[in-house]
C-alpha cells in the first residue's frame, strides 16, 4: 500500500516532467524518419525501418531511465523532500522500491507508445509483423528495468551527475561484454582477472538485443526467452537489494 | 503504546558527530544530550544557530543515525519505522513536492499512514480549515509563498492526528499573524491531549507556550525545566522607577541605592537591584516630597537566561583553549 503510494506519486511526477515528453517527441520522430529512405529496395527499406525503430526504443528508452531514474533518489535527498517520506511509518526499502515501481511503469507505457508508432510506420508501409518483434520488445522493456535499477543504485548514494554519468558507462560496457570475455582470453595475469571479473560482475545487456533477429525475421525460442527474461530479473533484484542495504545506512543531511 | 507516566521522548546520552571536507574532519553537532519529554506537555527545544537542534530532531525521525546514545519516541526505539505512526514531524524548512496540489499532497501522506478513502478526504478538508488553506486546495505548492508552505507543511504534520507532534522552527517565515496563529494551534493541540515540541530561537514564543523547555548549546544541555523556574534562578528583581521633582540632596541620597541612574532635566531613573533598595528610596522620595511617576520590575525573561549562558558557555570555551 505505502509502496505503491510512492510509485503513483513518481508516476505522477514523472508525467509532470517535461524531459519525458521531449524525449517521447524525439523517439517518435526518430522513428517516423526511416520513411526518407524509401528509395532502397524494398527489403533492405523493411529491415531500416526495423532496425532504426527497434533503436530508437531503445536508445530513448534507455535515456529515460537514465535521466529520469538517476533523480528518483538524489533529487529528493537535495531538495529534501525525503525529509517527510523518511519520517513515515514506511521503511527506506519501500521507499525505494515505490520509486522504482513508479518509475517502470513510466517507462512501461513510454515503451508501449514508441512501440505503437512503429507499429503504424510499418503498417504505413505494409511490412509483415512478426511474433519476434514482440518478444525483442519485451526483451528492450528488461534492459529498462536494469538500467533503471543501476541508475537507481548509483543514485542512493552519488549525485544526480555522477549517477548519469556512472549508468551510462554501465550501459556502455554492459554491450560490450562479450568483447570484454574475448579481449581478457587474450591477455595474461591481472588483465585477463580484471576483464574476466567484470564480465562476470556487470550485466550482459547483448542479451536482450533481439534486433538482429527482427530484421532477419527469425524467430526466438521461448526457452531463451524464459532464460533471458529470468537473468534480468535475477539481475534487477539483487542490484535493488544492493541499493537497499546502501540505502538504509545513509545519513539524509 | 507508552504507558501516561512513561516519558514521550527519552533522549539519553544522545550523540553525533559528521565528518565534513575532504580530510573528514569531526564535528560534533551534539554531544551527549539526555532530556525527556512528558506526555501532553508543550516542550521548547531552544538554543542559539548552530547548537544542534535540528541534528537532534533528525535523530529523532530516523533522518541520520546517533553516533552513540539511545532515543526513543512513545516508547520504541526511532530506528523502528512503526515508531513513527502516531508522530507528526515539520521538517526545518519545509520542502516538499511542488507539482502536487496540496489536497494531492496530505492525500499521499494519508496513504503513507496507510488511511484511506473518505475518512482521508474529511481529515484533509479539516486540516486545510485548520490552517486557514482551503482556498488554496487545488493550487500547486510551487506556486505557494514560504508562510503558505509552512502551512501545509503543519497540516501534513497532523494528518495522522499524532500523540506526538516534533516542529521544527514552526514559526519560521510567519508574519506576526501566522506566528500567532501557529502558537493558538500549538495551545490547541495540547487541550486536545497531544503533546507538542518544538525547536525555535523565538524565545518570546517559547515564553508564552512551553510547560518546560530545554536549552541547548554546541550540542549541550545547559539549562531545562519549566520556564518560570529557569528565568528566576540566579536573577535578582530589577525594578525600574522613575521620579519628577527630585530636590539635588535626594538625588544624592538615591544615587548609592541604585545600581544605574540617569537625569532628565526634572526627571530622575532609577534601577533599583532589590526590594530593600525599592523601600529605602521610597522614604527618601517622600522625605523630599518628589513626584513617583513610576515604579516598573524589570521582568527576566528567558532572552537574559539564553545570554547569560551563552556567555557561560563562551567563557568555558576561552577557559579550555
Ligand atoms: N550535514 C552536516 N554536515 C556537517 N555538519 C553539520 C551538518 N548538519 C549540521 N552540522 C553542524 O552541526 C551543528 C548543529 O547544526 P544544527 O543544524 O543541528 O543546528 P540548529 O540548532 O538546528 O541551528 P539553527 O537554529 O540555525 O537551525 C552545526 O555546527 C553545524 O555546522
Ligand atoms: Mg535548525
Amino acid at each position: 500500500m505505502k509502496v505503491l503510494s510512492i510509485a503513483v506519486n513518481t508516476f505522477r511526477e514523472n508525467l509532470r516532467d517535461k524531459l519525458l515528453y521531449n524525449l517521447l517527441i524525439f523517439a517518435l520522430l526518430m522513428i517516423g524518419s526511416s520513411l526518407i529512405f524509401m528509395r532502397l529496395t524494398l527489403g533492405e527499406f523493411h529491415r531500416l525501418i526495423l532496425d532504426i525503430g527497434l533503436g530508437s526504443i531503445n536508445f530513448f528508452g534507455v535515456l529515460i531511465a537514465i535521466f529520469v531514474g538517476i533523480g528518483l533518489v538524489s533529487k529528493e535527498i537535495e531538495k529534501k523532500t525525503i525529509y517527510t517520506i523518511v519520517s513515515k511509518p514506511v521503511a527506506r526499502f519501500q521507499f525505494l522500491l515505490g520509486k522504482y515501481m513508479g518509475l517502470s511503469l513510466t517507462l512501461l507505457i513510454n515503451t508501449a507508445i514508441m512501440a505503437a508508432g512503429l507499429l503504424a510506420v510499418l503498417h504505413c508501409q505494409d511490412v509483415p509483423v512478426h511474433a519476434v518483434l514482440f518478444k525483442a520488445l519485451g526483451t528492450i522493456v528488461l534492459e529498462f528495468m536494469i538500467i533503471t535499477a543501476v541508475a537507481l543504485l548509483f543514485s542512493t548514494f552519488s549525485s544526480a551527475t555522477l549517477s548519469a554519468i556512472f549508468t551510462l558507462a554501465i550501459y556502455v560496457i554492459g554491450h560490450l561484454t562479450p568483447d570484454l570475455k574475448a579481449f581478457g582470453q587474450k591477455m595474461e595475469g591481472l588483465g585477463r582477472t580484471v576483464l574476466e571479473g567484470m564480465y562476470y560482475i556487470l550485466p550482459n545487456l547483448e542479451r536482450f538485443n533481439l534486433k538482429g533477429h527482427v530484421t532477419h525475421q527469425l524467430d526466438v525460442p521461448v526457452g531463451d526467452l524464459l532464460m533471458i527474461a529470468a537473468y534480468g530479473m535475477a539481475y534487477t533484484a539483487f542490484l535493488l537489494m544492493l541499493a537497499s542495504v546502501i540505502f538504509q545506512r545513509r545519513d539524509f543531511r | 503504546m507508552a504507558s501516561a507516566d512513561e516519558p514521550v521522548v527519552n533522549i539519553q546520552q544522545l550523540q553525533k558527530v559528521f565528518r565534513v571536507g575532504f580530510w573528514g574532519r569531526r564535528v560534533t553537532a551534539v554531544d551527549g544530550l539526555s532530556l525527556d519529554v512528558q506526555r501532553g506537555e508543550v516542550f521548547g527545544f531552544l538554543g542559539p544557530n548552530g547548537a544542534g537542534k535540528t541534528t537532534t530532531i533528525k535523530m529523532l525521525m530516523g533522518l541520520i543515525y546517533p553516533s552513540g546514545g539511545t532515543a526513543t519516541l512513545l516508547g520504541r526505539p526511532v530506528a523502528d519505522p512503526s515508531a513513527k505512526a502516531k508522530v507528526g514531524f515539520l521538517p526545518e524548512s519545509p520542502y516538499f513536492y511542488d507539482y502536487l496540489t496540496s489536497q494531492e499532497f496530505l492525500r499521499f501522506y494519508g496513504h503513507l499512514f496507510g488511511l484511506l478513502g473518505s475518512a482521508l478526504d474529511k481529515r484533509i478538508d479539516e486540516l486545510l480549515d485548520l490552517v486557514g488553506m482551503t482556498h488554496a486546495r487545488d493550487l500547486q505548492l510551487r506556486k505557494f509563498s514560504k508562510g503558505m508552505l509552512q502551512r501545509v507543511g503543519i497540516a501534513q504534520a497532523l494528518i495522522n492526528n499524532p500523540d506526538l507532534v516534533i516542529l521544527d522552527e514552526p514559526m519560521s517565515g510567519l508574519d506576526p499573524i501566522g506566528r500567532k496563529e501557529v502558537r493558538d494551534l500549538i495551545l490547541r493541540l495540547k487541550e486536545t491531549g497531544k503533546t507538542v515540541m518544538f525547536s525555535s530561537h523565538i524565545l518570546h514564543d517559547a515564553e508564552l507556550l512551553c510547560d518546560r523547555v530545554a536549552m541547548i548549546m554546541k550540542g549541550r544541555l545547559v539549562a531545562c525545566g519549566q520556564v518560570s523556574e529557569l528565568i528566576n534562578h540566579g536573577t535578582t528583581q530589577e525594578v525600574e522607577m522613575v521620579v519628577d521633582r527630585l530636590s539635588p540632596k535626594g538625588i544624592e541620597e538615591v544615587r548609592p541605592l541604585a545600581t544605574k541612574m540617569v537625569l532628565h532635566g526634572e526627571r530622575v531613573m532609577a534601577v533599583l537591584a532589590s526590594q530593600r533598595q525599592v523601600d529605602e528610596a521610597l522614604d527618601v522620595l517622600r522625605a523630599h516630597k518628589a513626584k513617583l511617576v513610576s515604579l516598573i520590575p524589570h521582568k527576566a525573561s528567558l532572552e537574559d537566561l539564553f545570554i547569560r549562558e551563552a556567555k557561560g558557555v563562551q567563557q568555558a570555551t576561552e577557559v579550555h583553549a
